[in-house]
């Protein structure tokens, strides 16, 4: 057994690995001593101690930084996504990307233009708030938004051909995105200032959220989206707002997961928990029972508030549009 | 462990933690924020029971209602915009514009998720607080929203559009006047929750009004970041929305 090829191999996923060793060293010593005592069969063990010792910081809340540079990659995601589907901002369109715009009626295309704007602009907006921290940008060939991941094309093959599979896919990001920066928000508060910036851009992912679920019932040609009432089925048909559990999104049997609880962390402030969309109990209250007397649709009370999501659930939902092997997400 | 010193997290959600004085501390921490201000607030603070068991605005006429400090402080602040909102889309079920609407139309169903959105945010609010800090909470608002043309659909969509807007840039600017402990990161996520709903609300209404115009230039930067607005600027434009004794003071939220 070699360890420090073991550690060489680890940095390849893990940089930090040697800041992570760095910051154990204590053990480092007491491990060099055992090793003068122990048989060379205990060493494995003990050498598995001290990974376990260094990886167990991830079980601490992720730092400032930390926060935004996984809102970067998140921003990352996304931008590339409305870049690869519509061609960038003032760039020259493929014929890929010029046939896919002509599939969408002219105020949609000026919304999505508009939105994948944004979402560019919060990645600059991001790497100057980190300077020299911030990750670098992925290369293009990282994602795979067929849902493949880097393989045969997965189920929205027709992403950038198909106008209805790419609102699908920009719904599932644009609520992902709503629900990763909801719970993320908590680990900023001790920076005021980065913490507004976070929310402000939290409330713009939540219109574009809005706006993508308003284009995709009424269908990617309408040019009065806004006039089209949502269907009995929210998977297909989705209102402006999360509706329940919206039937686990547009394709259920890959997005649900986007509209599902996620698994609190250890390091959750015991206070926080991350159900589902169709959550209906607010700071202990379940409010469709205390309200009942308000003869409300039962829907209303999850629509009336969106739910947050953990890092490792949101990385698991990107991983969706990752390739296989990538260490981006 | 902690677990069991926090009284059941979900379960209890709003008990016995805001009958506790806020600490001291704390309080120097947010005074501390504006240096000028501080030794006016400092004066004005003889001891930690202001904020532990703040005396219940009086309702007379010509005062304003203050919505209090600390976590309570933005708890009471949020509560006086669902009110607001929730006041806003009930007195809008009577007016001739929405009665005109037909039953299946978009519009209409719109206009009702949002009713039923907002009163429920109010509610939400009003059950909170009164579990967290019973008597701090602040009064039922009087609105004055003889501004608003209720027969007019362009007249209830801008204020419509006016509110939603006001809400998100609200919400999120008071972010930072939430604690970072005991239950202050329960409030900001349950904070959270309501204003991606509210932001949700704010496009598609701005789409109503204009279809594509769900994120304006008018609300958002040129880095793409939601302009907040602080307590004082918020109020300044809901105080014209309601009576006179019901106009917000917003003073201990700095």
């Amino acid at each position: 057994m070699n360890i420090f090829q073991i550690i060489s191999e680890i940095e390849k996923v893990d940089p930090e690995v040697y800041d992570r060793l760095d910051s154990r060293r204590s053990i480092f010593k007491h491990m060099s001593g055992m090793g003068k005592t122990l048989a060379a069969a205990a060493v494995p063990m003990a050498f598995g101690a001290v990974l376990n010792k260094a990886y167990a910081q991830t079980s601490m809340a992720p730092g400032v930084n930390d926060v935004l540079n996984f809102a970067l990659k998140l921003e990352y995601l996304e931008a590339a996504f409305y870049n690869q589907g519509l061609g960038a901002a003032n760039g020259t369109a493929t014929a890929v990307q010029t046939a896919l715009r002509a599939g969408f009626s002219a105020t949609n295309l000026a919304a999505l233009d508009k939105i994948r704007n944004d979402e560019t602009a919060h990645v600059a907006f991001l790497r100057t708030a980190l300077g020299t921290n911030a990750i670098d940008a992925p290369a293009a060939n990282t994602f795979d938004f067929t849902g493949g991941k880097g393989g045969t094309p997965g189920p929205f093959a027709t992403v950038f051909t198909a106008p209805a599979t790419f609102l699908a896919v920009a719904q599932a990001l644009e609520d992902t995105g709503v629900r990763a920066y909801k719970g993320g928000a908590p680990y900023l508060a001790s920076n005021k200032d980065v913490l507004t910036a976070a929310l402000n851009i939290h409330s713009v992912e939540a219109r574009h959220a809005s706006r993508i679920r308003t284009m995709r019932r009424a269908g990617a040609m309408n040019n009065a989206a806004s006039q089209t009432a949502a269907g009995t089925d929210r998977s297909a048909s989705p209102k402006s707002w999360v509706s329940g559990n919206d039937g686990g999104g547009p394709a259920p049997a890959q997005t649900a997961a986007v509209y599902g609880m996620g698994a609190a962390p250890a390091y959750t402030p015991a206070v926080i928990t991350f159900p589902g969309e169709e959550n209906v109990t607010q700071g202990g209250v379940n409010l469709q029972t205390a309200l009942s007397s308000l003869n409300f649709p039962a829907a209303a009370f999850s629509e009336a508030f969106d739910e947050a999501l953990p890092v490792p659930v949101v990385s698991d939902i990107a991983r969706t549009f990752v390739i296989t092997g990538s260490t981006f997400i | 462990m902690s677990k069991i010193t926090k009284a059941g997290g979900d379960d209890t959600g709003f008990d016995k933690p805001l009958y506790v004085p806020i600490k001291r501390r704390s309080f120097f921490m947010y005074a501390g924020a504006t240096a000028g201000a501080t030794a006016l607030l400092l004066s004005g603070c003889d001891d930690d029971e202001v904020f532990a068991d703040p005396t219940p605005p009086t309702p007379t006429p010509g005062t304003t209602v203050s919505v209090g400090s600390g976590d309570v402080g933005v708890l009471n602040y949020a509560y006086a915009l669902e009110q607001l909102e929730a006041a806003f889309y009930t007195q809008l079920r009577t007016g001739s514009y929405y009665t005109g609407l037909n039953a299946t139309s978009a519009e209409r169903q719109i206009l009702d998720d949002l009713y039923y959105h907002e009163v429920i945010h109010r509610e939400f609010f009003k059950a909170a607080i009164t579990g967290a800090a019973p008597t701090a909470i602040i009064k039922d608002l009087t609105p004055n929203f003889s501004a608003i043309n209720f027969n007019d659909r362009a007249s209830v969509l801008g204020a419509a559009k006016a509110f939603e807007d006001l809400g998100v840039s609200a919400y999120n600017g008071a972010g930072r006047f939430i604690s970072t402990t005991g239950n202050g990161p329960l409030y900001l996520l349950l904070a959270g929750k309501i204003v991606s709903v509210e932001a949700r609300h704010a496009a598609i209404i701005r789409d109503l009004l204009q279809e594509g115009n769900f994120v304006g230039t008018d609300v958002i930067n040129s880095s793409g970041l939601e302009i907040s607005k602080t307590p004082t600027e918020v109020v300044a434009a809901a105080n014209t929305f309601l009576a006179e004794g019901s106009k917000l003071n917003v003073s201990g939220l700095v």
